[in-house]
């Protein structure tokens, strides 16, 4: 299967690339990593009349870490991110998610952004930018604003974004005091898409009792959701916490879709069994983190 | 390739890259993925192309230095860039002659391999993950997993290829003591 033909520009500046972008109109599309856009147009899912390849657009390659978050460029490959320990300390869920991505190959070109840019909600960084409460930077003709996730994903592989427009970094604000995270999923083979994954967060107050606890799920629904399972567990001690009742809460409030890898039951199944698993260890690195 | 306006659209580019050591020229057209161009244009048919869409590892090289699926990457995106496939694995020997890598050694010596259409792509994945670790610290089973865990391979099971990683692994440990 190869691709149909297209045109191609490799921009060196931003400018430029929504310059194309703008005169190619609709049929344009950008390339960044293409670990997801080429095997959609090696099988003739997508027929883009050009691709704007940003990969030498100079300044979009920087990981920012402060004390407010992680702050990604949209040409931050999945295994720099992994490797970055400074933003595995202000946002433990970066790292753990990220190497849950597909494989070396693999993550040695995809790009964190590009996969959230791209919207398949099997994505794992799609859920960790909602679990975070992230929010990502879209640069149009007109000029830099951010877009929160809730307003970003609109469906499966559907972004609000239209028209002349690059994801040029996306936001993971960091991890809040006395907080824990953890992030596990189930896939037939390593490094396989996964047939249903987790993130957890879960905050203890300063007697060390639940405060909170959300979990955003993967390969699961049409778009990332966080779901907030804070009643099920709230203000019992951390070390007595039933995070089943949690995990049967959670599985009330899913909607999974049936496929070729599972049925919708069996993902409901492992919803519960992941949110129990993921909230115990988040619980867990959260005591670690309150004096 | 030189000279162009910033941001034009083109069908066809001549693209420059080192390939296995050697600045190569080729033109091709924009859609062209990099393992084609690689066996059509290069003629370097050691880079076997399996599934096209990124799932099989089979025409995994090193782009950079770092392992890629071929068939994810565009040829026209490697201007400027270093290519390896499996033809610049092995070393020459300076006498006319090639001494295997050793992972393509370790290969021979653990049977890892029958049929051999996904070698190549086992070959490229391996190398360069041993090459990326602590050559003084003994690889772990979860490591070789999650290395060559990108490669599909429909003959040998998988047990000799795992144990020809940890064979490398040692040969290499060996090396640089």
């Amino acid at each position: 299967m190869k691709p149909a033909p297209f045109g191609y520009a490799d921009p060196r500046t931003l400018a430029e690339a929504l310059e194309v972008l703008g005169r190619e109109g609709e049929g344009a599309k950008v390339l960044a990593g293409g670990q997801s856009l080429l095997p959609l147009l090696s099988m003739r899912l997508a027929a883009p009349t050009t691709l704007v390849d940003i990969n030498r657009v100079a300044g979009l390659d920087s990981i920012e870490s402060g004390p407010d978050g992680v702050r990604v460029g949209a040409l931050v490959r999945h295994a720099r991110l992994l490797d970055d320990a400074a933003a595995a300390g202000v946002q433990p869920l970066l790292a753990r998610a990220t190497a849950s991505v597909a494989h070396p190959a693999i993550r040695n070109r995809g790009t964190t952004v590009g996969s959230i840019a791209h919207a398949d909600p099997s994505g794992e960084m799609t859920a960790v930018l909602a679990l975070t409460g992230g929010s990502v930077t879209v640069a149009t003709p007109a000029g830099r604003s951010a877009v929160g996730w809730q307003d970003f994903f609109v469906g499966p592989l559907e972004t609000s974004v239209h028209g002349p427009a690059v994801v040029v970094d996306a936001f993971f604000p960091a991890l809040a005091q006395r907080s824990g995270t953890a992030f596990a999923e189930l896939s037939r083979r390593r490094g396989d898409y996964a047939v249903c994954g987790a993130g957890a967060v879960v905050t203890l107050d300063a007697d060390r009792r639940v405060s909170a606890a959300r979990t955003a799920y993967i390969s699961v629904g049409l778009v990332p959701q966080v779901h907030d399972l804070t009643e099920a567990v709230a203000g019992r001690p951390v070390d007595t916490v039933d995070w089943a009742a949690a995990g049967a809460l959670a599985r009330t409030l899913v909607d999974p879709d049936t496929d070729l890898h599972a049925s919708a039951d069996y993902r409901r199944l492992l919803v519960g069994v992941l949110t129990e698993r993921t909230l115990a260890a988040a619980a867990l690195e959260a005591t670690g983190r309150t004096p | 390739m030189r000279n162009r306006a910033m941001g034009q659209v083109d069908q066809e580019r001549t693209v420059s890259a080192v390939v296995n050591g050697t600045p190569r020229e080729f033109t091709v057209p924009a859609r062209r993925l990099l393992s084609d161009a690689l066996r059509h244009d290069l003629g370097l048919t050691g880079t076997h192309v399996g599934c096209e869409h990124g799932v099989c590892g089979a025409c995994t090289v090193l782009l950079d230095g770092v392992p890629v699926r071929s068939c994810l990457v565009l040829a026209v995106q490697v201007q400027g860039a270093a290519v390896t496939t499996v033809e610049g694995l092995a070393r020459s020997d300076h006498q006319g002659g090639e001494v295997l890598h050793p992972v393509q050694e370790a290969f021979r010596e653990c049977h890892a391999l029958q049929c051999g259409f996904c070698t190549p792509g086992f070959l490229m994945t391996i190398a360069a993950g041993l090459e990326a670790r602590d050559p003084a610290q003994p690889v772990t089973d979860d490591e070789v997993e999650d290395m060559v865990g990108g490669n599909l391979c429909r003959c040998t099971g998988y047990a000799n290829i795992k144990k020809a990683v940890h064979h490398a692994a040692a040969t290499i440990r060996e090396a640089t003591r």
